[in-house]
């Protein structure tokens, strides 16, 4: 089967050093999101899957075969390019089809799965026309079709969606993903659009830095960040961070006390989401939070302000409802869902998720 | 961009075209003239601007001497051998250069540059010698062989500046959906580079096409056109050197416009 795994994989370019260790599992058929900030190594990750780079230490298996020193070819895999390497002296049938000509598929065949896949990318009243007649997002459709076409077991895509416009985006991110999962395709789907991960992957691969931070499950990462940059990477807003003393195994909040796991100092970093805080009624413990700003953003508030000795923090608050006044400088008390709290050491990491 | 070029502009533009018209077709016309305008205009000044009764005596005489035609089919032999010869070498190791970093790439490509400082005829004793030796003096394929090493250093740097130009991402797209590195290149790289490949081909054609040194040396009876020419016409009438001249330009020219259609006509990019 059709398992891609990475194993403590590093790459050199020279001094740069684009990829310190990353050790990955993509099971059979799931489909892993690889998320990161520009330049974190996403691409070169996927370039060493595919064959495309030779990877300074560590090895490569796709399903239980070891592929590290075979050519792309063998690999049994497609890839969708970050530029699209669309070959613009094909046209655009010719392109689709090219993976499928390349492994000998009779006429029928090619012309079957040149056509599924370019109805599915809605690129079928562009199959006679040449690359350089097309616009960026057309040409990425293009891109896309030519690595679904061939049906492959293993698919790198490396950020396809990202020329569309966002409606167009919105309806691909969904077929693709229905396509993709119908056909049980093993995918490595790098991009840097949070929503479009969290949407989309099974699991989904936080990358920093060249090394990946975190693997989990979408709401692992939202709700329960293994390190301080996966928790402000993830999440619009980011996630709050306050530095909060500890006295007794308790981290103090502006007046609330919380438990704090082992593991700390004399100081330790709250992680909070913004939208986990609600105001504190009348009685209730609560913390102080002195608001700058209040912008309505929809359905709801986004208030920016200071809490925890001016801290800058921010909160989410449901535009329905009963709120107390927004008027800037005034002084809230909230309180936060004790059920949600991240603790972060010292080195970045958290406290409960140490291994 | 300013959409309208001002006057001055295109004044400038116009002056330039019409120098360069000058420049290339002037010998041309002179050279026509003196072919086709009979035995007089040759010597006379100022000349008239077109010859007042198109004499295509001259041409005929020419093309009636003895061994001409004879010795134009060994010039396109030799031409056609060259051109090969040269892509042979040349695009493999310009392909090489472009994309492989090896040790000494960089002397290699200087190396290239310098086998053109030899000049041909401090080589020409050396490889007489040998070529009788090997059974390849006074053939077409002695001559090409010479013409090649003239022309390989070109076709490859032409080649190798092609291929750096193609995005390694093409290919790799290629490698990626079935490709070898050869067939990669055979499907995705060749018919890129064609165009540059097409004019590097024209440099070689045309280089053994005019080269007379290595050809008048290498050769005693299977004379290409211009060695042969370089030996009968040296003691005939100016109006039949004319002649000879003029028709030594014409294949060139020809084969230029053959090939044109390929540099400019390619994938919707427009007849420009
Ligand atoms: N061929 C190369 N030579 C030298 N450095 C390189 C090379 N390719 C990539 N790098 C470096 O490696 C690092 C990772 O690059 P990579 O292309 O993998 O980033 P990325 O995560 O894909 O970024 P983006 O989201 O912008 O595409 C970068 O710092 C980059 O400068
Ligand atoms: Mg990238």
């Amino acid at each position: 089967m059709a398992s891609i795994t990475i194993e403590r994989v590093a790459k050199s370019f020279g001094e740069v050093q684009a990829l310190a260790e990353v050790n990955l599992t993509v099971a059979d058929g799931e489909f892993v999101a690889l998320l990161g900030p520009s330049g974190c190594g996403k691409t070169t990750l996927l370039r060493i899957i595919a064959g495309l780079e030779a990877q300074s230490r560590g090895r490569v298996l796709i399903g239980e075969r070891d592929v590290s020193d075979l050519p792309p070819r063998k690999r049994g895999l497609a890839m969708v390019f970050q530029n699209y390497a669309v070959f613009p002296h094909l046209t655009v049938f010719e392109n689709v089809a090219f993976g499928l000509r390349m492994a000998k598929a009779d006429k029928a065949r090619v012309l079957a799965q040149v056509e599924k896949a370019a109805s599915l990318l809605h690129i079928e009243g562009l199959l006679k026309r040449y690359p350089a007649q097309l616009s960026g997002g057309q040409r990425q459709r293009v891109a896309v079709a030519r690595a679904l076409a061939v049906e492959p077991a293993v698919l790198l895509m490396d950020e396809p969606l990202s020329n569309l416009d966002a409606l167009l985006r919105l309806e691909m991110r969904a077929e693709l993903k229905g396509v993709l999962a119908q056909a049980g395709t093993t995918t490595l789907y790098v991009t840097h659009d949070q929503t479009e991960a969290m949407g989309l992957a099974d699991r989904i691969a936080v990358m920093h830095g060249g090394r990946i931070e975190q693997v989990g499950t979408p709401s692992d990462i939202y709700d329960r960040p293994r390190t301080r940059f996966v928790g402000g990477f993830v999440g619009n807003p980011p996630m709050n961070f306050l530095d909060l003393p500890v006295r007794d195994g308790k981290a103090d909040l502006g007046g609330m006390t919380f438990p704090v796991p082992a593991g700390s100092g004399s100081q330790v970093l709250l992680g909070l989401r913004g939208e986990d805080i609600v105001p504190a009624s009348e009685g209730e413990p609560g913390f102080v939070f002195t608001l700058r700003v209040a912008e309505l953003l929809g359905p709801q508030f986004l208030l920016t302000g200071s809490a925890a000795g001016g801290q800058p923090m921010r909160v989410v608050l449901p535009a329905g409802g009963t709120l107390p006044p927004l008027t800037p400088g005034t002084d809230l008390r909230l309180k936060p869902d004790v059920a949600r709290l991240s603790w972060i050491g010292g080195d970045g990491i958290a406290l409960e998720q140490r291994s | 961009m300013n959409p309208r070029p001002s006057r001055f502009d295109r004044a400038l533009f116009f002056t330039g075209l019409a120098v360069l018209c000058v420049w290339t077709l002037l010998p041309i016309y002179l050279l026509a003239l003196g072919a086709l305008g009979g035995r007089d205009i040759v010597s006379q000044w100022p000349k008239p601007f077109a010859p007042f009764s198109v004499a295509l005596d001259t041409l005929r005489t020419f093309l009636a001497i003895d061994g001409v035609w004879r010795a134009t089919w060994v010039s396109v032999k030799a031409a056609a051998m060259t051109m090969v010869m040269a892509l042979a070498m040349g695009v493999p190791a310009g392909y090489a250069l472009a994309r492989f970093r090896f040790r000494g790439s960089g002397a290699y490509r200087i190396l290239i540059l310098m086998t053109r400082a030899f000049p041909v005829a401090i080589l020409a004793l050396p490889l007489t010698v040998s070529f009788i030796r090997l059974g390849v003096y006074d053939t077409p394929f002695g001559v090409a062989l010479v013409h090649a090493v003239l022309a390989t250093p070109f076709a490859t740097l032409v080649c190798a500046s092609l291929f750096m130009g193609i995005p390694r991402e093409f290919e790799e797209a290629a490698w990626v959906f079935g490709c070898s590195r050869f067939t990669g290149f055979i499907k995705v790289v060749l018919p890129l580079a064609l165009p540059g490949i097409a004019a590097a081909s024209i440099f070689a054609f045309v280089l053994s096409w005019n080269e007379v040194f290595a050809a008048s040396v290498l050769t005693v009876r299977q004379r290409p056109l211009t060695a042969f020419l370089l030996s009968v016409l040296s003691e005939s009438p100016l109006h039949l050197q004319f002649a000879g001249g003029l028709i030594l330009i014409v294949p060139s020219v020809l084969f230029i416009f053959l090939v044109r259609r390929r540099l400019f006509a390619m994938w919707g990019i427009g007849n420009r």
